[in-house]
């Protein structure tokens, strides 16, 4: 069904389709339009069950309870909000609950500021989530049921990460699958081992050193193997809408001698930039990381190695390098002539443009860089 | 293992101290309770000595999940029941002072807020025992903790206790009841009536840490019995905002004779005991004038319990419930 209206109102449409049986919510810039929406599916019965916590960190924690009892459960939270998640988000990983959430991107305090960057989710990439970053609506919209597929397969939750107000804002036509559709694809939620009376199991036990590293391997395990099973969700929704989707997305890559990488929406922007390079003969493609957690170092190296390559991080790492050209960097590793470069920037709500991603491409001509985005501020934004 | 011990739903064989209290709520609990409920329960020491993997203390289904999140855990499971079309499996929480009083206390607020059909139950030991006896916002005045000791300068806790009863009261909840392990009957009455509540309902334990308040093991029912007979706690109820005394301290033991049975105590000189003593009987006129106010019929007496007793083998002697006194004295002139 074509869908022409705001960002996190077809997500919540989405969201919607795959009949989740508790939602709870607390209302955060970028995603409360999200959380309204979600609200109406609710009060017209959709949706069963509609907790208004009183925190994100009760809105994790509810849905906790909620997954471990036996439901479908989905949320939405970005920036403060997924920040105030911290905490739980591992006890939902360790607990193996396959609960989904539509991170919408946002910049962290202080300064305060609700405009979009990456350094909320990115620096949850630990807590043992899935993370899928989208580039448009149309990618956030597919991902979802394939997000609640892969969960309830290999029992661990995932994140589906759009850029806030540039995507959960954004008005744009957007093909929405419709509940035939979706049921086709998404098979009844049973939680293998959940809190019911006739049959008493405990969750979330305490585990001594002799047995709680075997808990942690078995986290590592399963978020690599969640791979084919992302591999696997994305040909199938591809079979029923014709839309298909992998680990990564490669634009113009095979005969491309400069790449740039990235996650999320920057990179439409990169691929209307190398439309425009290749129209004047340069070799040059994208590649979009849309699968961050688990990492796809077999990918990225079959794709990247012998190229130069540019990372965009819209997150920083304090006193280290940017997260994303690490862990680019480690996956090609090794490889002959390969040479990686780092831009990061684009904080807080400050755009990447077209002449930006140019810039980059000009740079890995030379050599590798580790540099910032767009590092000058506006004149007007230092005076009075 | 005994026929006796096999029928408790909190099974034999966890790691709680001899002579700990809050264990024993734990099986008072479970057994009035039944089978048909869903604990969740917060970080703390009952949930360290209960679920080490790969054993468990529970026979009933169990989810722990942070310190303080378990009120939200809860409003989740109720959910999911509620959408599942299950209206008989009752959901319980299982928390001490420190996730209640102090850590979790915003989800516990959203949680009564929201009226979820939760019983809620606080066993109350009035310090941090799982991390090593610190002060809580439960810990009572006077009392020293390793972070309230008694140096040159401040010689234990500096205030009072958080009114914890009358914080959930003021959240429109239903039924809230304050109870002692010492008093079986009593408790068991209570926790039927907060079960039966379709919405949030709340019950706080007096399960004195035997090693946390410095006192042995095999006093641990006689601490918490002389404490209510000190009015250093209360057995009472606050139903639909209407307060009962269950049991009336009319004619109390002195506040010393317990203090001076705990070690945390011990340091106490004559103005702190009178202060004590004082609040004490403050306290005591209040809950006198709030009950006299809800003009009800007199409390009902708690007759000595004849029924069957929960088998606590680091407390020999069975608790044995006093008499109530038959009708609260008349309110003090203002």
């Amino acid at each position: 069904m074509l869908r022409t209206k705001e960002g996190a109102r077809v997500i919540g449409e989405m969201a919607a389709n795959c009949k989740p049986q508790v939602v709870a919510c607390y209302p955060i810039t970028p995603t409360t339009h999200l959380t309204e929406e979600l609200n109406k599916y609710y009060t017209d019965g959709k949706i069963p069950e509609y907790i208004t916590v009183e925190a994100e960190f009760s809105a994790i924690s509810a849905l906790i309870g909620a997954s471990a009892a036996g439901s479908r459960t989905f949320t939405t939270t970005g920036g403060q909000g997924l920040l105030y998640m911290h905490e739980p988000l591992f006890s939902a990983a360790g607990m193996r609950l396959p609960i989904v959430m539509l991170v919408g991107n946002r910049a962290v305090s202080s300064p305060l500021n609700i405009w979009n960057d990456e350094q909320d989710s990115i620096s949850q990439r630990d807590t043992g989530w899935i993370q899928i970053y989208c580039k448009n609506n149309q990618e956030a919209v597919d991902t979802i049921p394939q997000a609640f597929y892969v969960a309830e397969k290999i029992l661990l939750p995932v994140m589906v990460c759009v850029d806030g107000h540039y995507l959960t804002h954004a008005v744009e036509q957007v093909d929405v699958a419709d509940e035939s559709v979706v049921a086709k694809f998404l098979p009844e939620y049973k939680y293998p081992l959940k809190l019911d009376p006739q049959n008493p199991v405990s969750l979330g036990v305490y585990a001594n050193p002799t047995h709680y590293q075997i808990f942690r391997q078995d986290l590592v395990s399963d978020m690599e193997a969640a791979k084919e099973l992302l591999i696997e969700a994305g040909k199938k929704w591809g079979e029923l809408t014709g839309r298909e989707y992998g680990l990564i997305r490669e634009y113009k890559t095979k005969d491309a001698k400069r790449i740039i990488v990235g996650l999320g929406s920057v990179m439409d922007n990169v691929i209307t930039v190398v439309d425009e390079l290749r129209a004047q003969g340069e070799k040059v493609g994208a590649l979009h990381l849309r699968v961050y957690r688990p990492f796809p170092h077999e990918e990225l190296r079959k794709a990247l190695a012998g190229k130069q390559i540019g990372v965009i991080d819209r997150d920083i790492s304090i006193g280290g390098s940017a997260p994303v050209y690490v862990e680019v960097s480690e996956a090609l590793s090794g490889t002959k002539g390969t040479k990686v470069s780092s831009f990061y920037g684009g904080l807080g709500g400050r755009g990447i443009k077209r002449n930006h991603i140019k810039e980059m491409f000009e740079k890995l001509k030379k050599g590798p860089v580790k540099e910032w985005i767009a590092k000058e501020a506006p004149k007007a934004a230092m005076s009075g | 293992m005994s026929k006796q011990s096999e029928m408790h739903l909190y099974a034999p064989g966890h790691s709680g101290c001899p002579g700990c209290g809050p264990s024993n709520a734990l099986i008072q609990v479970c057994d009035t309770l039944g089978k048909d409920i869903i604990i969740v329960q917060a970080t703390g020491c009952m949930e360290i000595t209960s679920s080490q993997y790969p054993q468990t203390a529970w026979r009933v289904p169990y989810i722990h999940s942070l310190f303080q999140n378990a009120p939200a855990v809860a409003s989740g499971v109720a959910a999911a029941l509620k959408a599942q079309g299950n209206d008989h499996t009752k959901v319980v929480v299982i928390a001490g002072d420190g996730a209640t009083y102090d850590i979790g206390f915003g989800a516990l607020s959203g949680m009564l807020e929201r009226g979820d059909n939760i019983l809620y139950v606080c066993y109350d030991n009035q310090l941090y025992a799982n991390t090593g006896v610190q002060k809580s916002s439960a810990t009572p005045y006077g009392a020293a903790t390793t972070t309230t000791t008694v140096g040159k300068v401040h010689k234990g806790k500096e205030t009072e206790r958080k009114p914890i009863v009358e914080i959930i009261a003021a959240h429109g909840v239903q039924y809230v009841a304050s109870a002692s392990i010492a008093y079986y009957a009593d408790l068991q009455m209570k926790l039927k009536k907060a079960k039966a509540v379709k919405g949030p309902s709340f019950v706080v334990i007096d399960a004195p840490c035997c090693l946390g308040a410095g006192f042995d093991g095999a006093i641990t029912m006689k601490v918490s019995k002389l404490s209510v007979q000190s009015r250093l706690w209360y057995l009472y109820e606050i139903e639909n905002g209407q307060y009962k005394m269950n049991f009336n301290p009319a004619n109390p033991k002195p506040v010393k004779e317990v203090l001076e049975m705990q070690k945390r105590f011990k340091h106490l000189d004559e103005a702190q005991l009178e202060h004590i003593q004082q609040y004490a009987n403050l306290t005591y006129e209040e809950l006198v004038r709030k009950c006299a106010l809800a003009q009800k019929p007199p409390a009902p007496q708690i007759a000595p319990s004849t029924s069957q007793q929960p088998s606590v083998p680091a407390q020999p002697a069975s608790p044995q419930a006093p008499a109530a006194a038959p009708t609260a004295p008349a309110p003090k002139p203002q």
